[in-house]
């Protein structure tokens, strides 16, 4: 029965007349989209006209912001795996959208969005509510196109989702006039596009240099495996963990890569970065071969560049071939989807364990415990720390739930602590670092994967950039835990001005509404708490309650995330305080 | 692979066959614009084959700039292929044209020796000036300024710089294998991987 209703309305017959947004619609459905995120205006009317009656069961979530649509695009995209399809109207419509372009591009999250625009004879005359949307989303999207007549719809959007899903995925914006929208033509079906001659996503895998990685790692005393969010987007988290398994590397993620395999995998020894474990940190300057498998060497990661891993031989999976030697130069590139080169080389790997190398993490482990976790972790007494509410909400969600974050000192102290059992579990504005991200993502991720919980973390800086997806939480009723740190800052910045600008404190000490009572009046429940005493509880009832609730908790002002590799010092300059 | 790329500046040819697609240009040039490097030169024409686009892009940067910035320019998805070559890799050519007044031409210079040393030919000739055109390297079209400066140049305009590469074999081979669903081992796209600092390929 549910089947059933799922299924797509069957396509019309070939010479039919139909619209450019009825061809639109149509490909949508074809391509299996379920759910979009938008918000109409004039120029994308005829497409909305056509969505009001068209059959099927596609969603359509009103937003109330084009950011809060697209970054829920990107929240569904990243929790599902599928392309999040935006809509957006013309002019300030889609200029609303760039923030969230831009994120996807540089977090390869693949999303199709679909701007409607001026007639294409109003093109260039300033027209009402018209802007160079091509030209201006240009430098933000992998692939953009404007369409001007309706007969083009079907195969520029077939190429569309094939651009934005396959090879390193990004976000394709797709601009369409409102006459193109408007106009009749015979329809001809819809043909998914498998190939496109100047198009290559994924590269032809090279034994050769499988085998001469293999050799590498099967000749390292000391391996080390960094891994990205490229082993989800490959969907080769199994592959992943068999070659680990089988290689027994000590491996860590960035945060993008966070989830890929469980957190408390043996082998998993922790967070690369600024502000990623000490072990992992230090390691990467005293190991013999590090392999990184799907990630891009970001300068959050890698720290002062001459400075590291400058001892170690360097094998670098990555399907992108522009990311091969761009910040550090490999020894071995294994290009190619990760999905095909990591069984390669699990095969040519010899069954290892690296015992007395994995237990050196493990002594820095110990060290990072005492210098920093227990302290953050388990307090006993003064305000309430931001890690100790997730590691309260670990003990409560048993690591199954997603964890949404926002940007900023939450973002960091979630991404280390965060208990996560399943891939696609961590959602995050990793590259450009987006406030306001989390809000919003959250939403999608909980229409991206309906049966799990969405607990979205948020600082008090954040939430109030795009706060207003309260009205579409509250609209659409989809169930969304809000769990905002406020430390009554701009943490990160703050902690940056006690360290390196003399603690001037300039323009971080910014106010809260309060958020119960905004939460209120859309409609969703809310608690705040500032006792010790009364996290867990609070934590409980916001998990337990039945649909969306927002929990605020109050936690100390100045504290820092620790530990940190200051900007511009190695990776070894890690400090744990 | 060589450990060290020269790490001097000096001129590269940047050659970027395309499909023929609105903004591209704009996708391409952003590319440069985004790292704040000058393009000195861009030409845009037909290619050997019809349909495809053939862009003749000149920096003065490193080869390791280049090379990385070949790489972005041919993750676009309509760029079906780059090569950069230094100037000793090509053959190359700028044109000029030159407006003089044909009086003091006519009456100062002896204007059949003046064409004959600088290789250039008059392309229009009336009473009140006169144009004329030449083609070579930059030297040469700089030179034939100064040459006519005494003159009373009154215009002068050089075109981008198009070149042929040397130990380019064409492209035929290259786009039909581009239009195979699944190219083979030999392909194109390894060519990176077969000579890593020399060609950058897909």
């Amino acid at each position: 029965m549910l089947t059933q209703e799922k299924q797509a309305p069957a396509l019309p017959e070939t010479d039919t007349m139909i619209s450019g947004s009825q061809a639109l619609l149509h490909a949508l459905s074809v391509e299996g989209v379920d759910t979009i995120f938008g918000y109409p205006g004039g120029a994308i009317m005829p497409i909305y006209d056509a969505l009001f009656d068209f059959p099927g069961n596609m969603k359509h979530v009103l937003v109330r912001h084009e950011q809060g649509g697209i970054h829920a695009g990107q929240g569904y995209a990243r929790a599902s795996g599928k392309v999040g399809v935006v809509f957006a109207t013309s002019g300030p419509g889609a200029t609303n959208l760039i923030t969230g372009l831009a994120d996807a591009l540089i977090d390869s999250t693949p999303l199709v969005c679909i701007t409607g625009q001026v007639f294409a004879h109003l093109l260039g005359t300033d027209a009402f509510q018209e802007a160079d949307v091509i030209g201006i989303t240009t430098p933000v999207t992998k692939w953009n196109y404007q369409v001007t007549d309706a007969t083009e719809i079907p195969e520029v959007l077939a190429k569309a989702f094939h651009i934005a899903r396959t090879g390193r995925p990004g976000p394709v914006l797709i601009d369409i006039t409102k006459n193109a929208q408007l106009q009749k033509f015979p329809f001809q079906g819809y043909k998914r596009c498998d190939h496109i001659r100047s198009y290559r996503p994924k590269p032809i895998v090279r034994k050769e240099y499988i085998e001469r990685a293999a050799e590498l790692i099967n000749s390292a005393k000391k391996p080390f495996v960094l891994w990205g969010q490229g082993v989800m987007l490959g969907a080769a988290e199994q592959e992943f963990r068999e070659f680990l398994e089988k290689s027994g590397i000590p491996a860590a993620w960035t945060i993008m890569g966070a989830g890929a395999l469980p957190s408390d995998h043996p082998l998993n020894v922790g967070m690369l970065g600024m502000h990623g474990n000490y072990g992992p940190n230090v390691m990467t300057n005293e190991c013999d071969v590090l392999i990184a498998i799907g990630m891009r060497f970001d300068d959050r990661v890698t720290g002062r560049l001459d400075k590291y891993a400058k001892q170690a031989k360097i094998i670098h999976l990555d399907i992108d071939p522009a990311e091969i030697d761009k910040n550090v130069k490999t020894t071995v590139p294994v290009w190619g989807d990760c999905k095909e080169t990591l069984p390669l080389l699990t095969q040519l790997v010899e069954k290892k364990q690296h015992t007395e190398w994995l237990a050196k993490f493990q002594e820095f482990e110990q060290q990072e415990i005492d210098a920093v976790i227990r302290e953050e972790l388990f307090p006993t007494s003064g305000e309430m720390t931001m890690g100790e509410v997730i590691q309260q909400l670990n003990e409560l969600t048993k690591g199954e739930a997603i964890i949404v974050t926002d940007v900023g000192q939450h973002q960091m102290v979630a991404c280390r602590y965060a208990k996560l059992n399943h891939t696609r579990s961590n959602i995050t504005s990793g590259g450009l670092g987006t406030m306001g991200f989390a809000l919003p993502a959250a939403i999608g991720a909980k229409f991206g994967a309906e049966d799990r919980t969405v607990v979205a973390v948020i600082g008090d800086g954040g939430v109030q950039m795009t706060i207003q997806e309260l009205g579409t939480i509250m609209q659409s009723g989809v169930d969304v835990k809000i769990l905002i740190l406020n430390n009554q800052f701009l943490g990160m910045v703050r902690q940056w001005q006690e360290l390196f600008h003399e603690r001037r404190y300039s323009f971080v000490d910014i106010q809260s509404p309060d958020y119960v009572t905004v939460a209120k009046g859309y409609g969703i429940s809310g608690r705040s708490v500032n006792q010790r005493a009364d996290l867990n509880d609070a934590l409980k009832e916001m998990l337990e309650h039945p649909g969306s609730f927002l929990l605020e908790v109050m936690v100390t002002k100045e504290n820092n995330v620790f530990p940190m590799v200051p900007q511009g010092c190695s990776v070894s300059e890690i400090r744990l305080k | 692979m060589p450990e060290q790329a020269p790490i001097e500046k000096q001129e590269y040819n940047i050659t970027v066959y395309t499909e023929n697609h609105v903004g591209l240009l704009n996708r391409i040039a952003m590319i440069f614009t985004r790292r704040k490097i000058n393009i000195d030169s861009l030409n845009v024409s037909p290619s050997e084959i019809e349909g495809i686009h053939r862009f003749n892009i000149v920096i003065n940067e490193t080869e390791e700039v280049v090379s990385k910035i070949a790489r972005q320019i041919e993750k676009q998805v309509e760029v079906l292929k780059v090569y950069f070559n230094t100037n000793e890799d090509v053959i190359w050519q700028e044109m000029a044209l030159y407006k003089v007044p044909t009086d003091i031409i006519a009456e100062k210079a002896k204007v059949e020796r003046l064409l004959r040393e600088n290789g250039a030919r008059a392309v229009v000739i009336r009473k009140d000036y006169t144009v004329f055109e030449t083609t070579g390297h930059r030297e040469e079209t700089d030179n034939l300024i100064k040459v006519l400066q005494p003159f009373g140049l009154i215009e002068f305009v050089r075109s981008a710089r198009i070149a042929i590469i040397k130990g380019s074999d064409g492209f035929n081979r290259k786009l039909r294998e581009f239009e195979r669903a699944e190219p083979g081992q030999d392909a194109i796209e390894n060519e990176f991987l077969n000579s890593r600092d020399n060609v950058f390929s897909m």
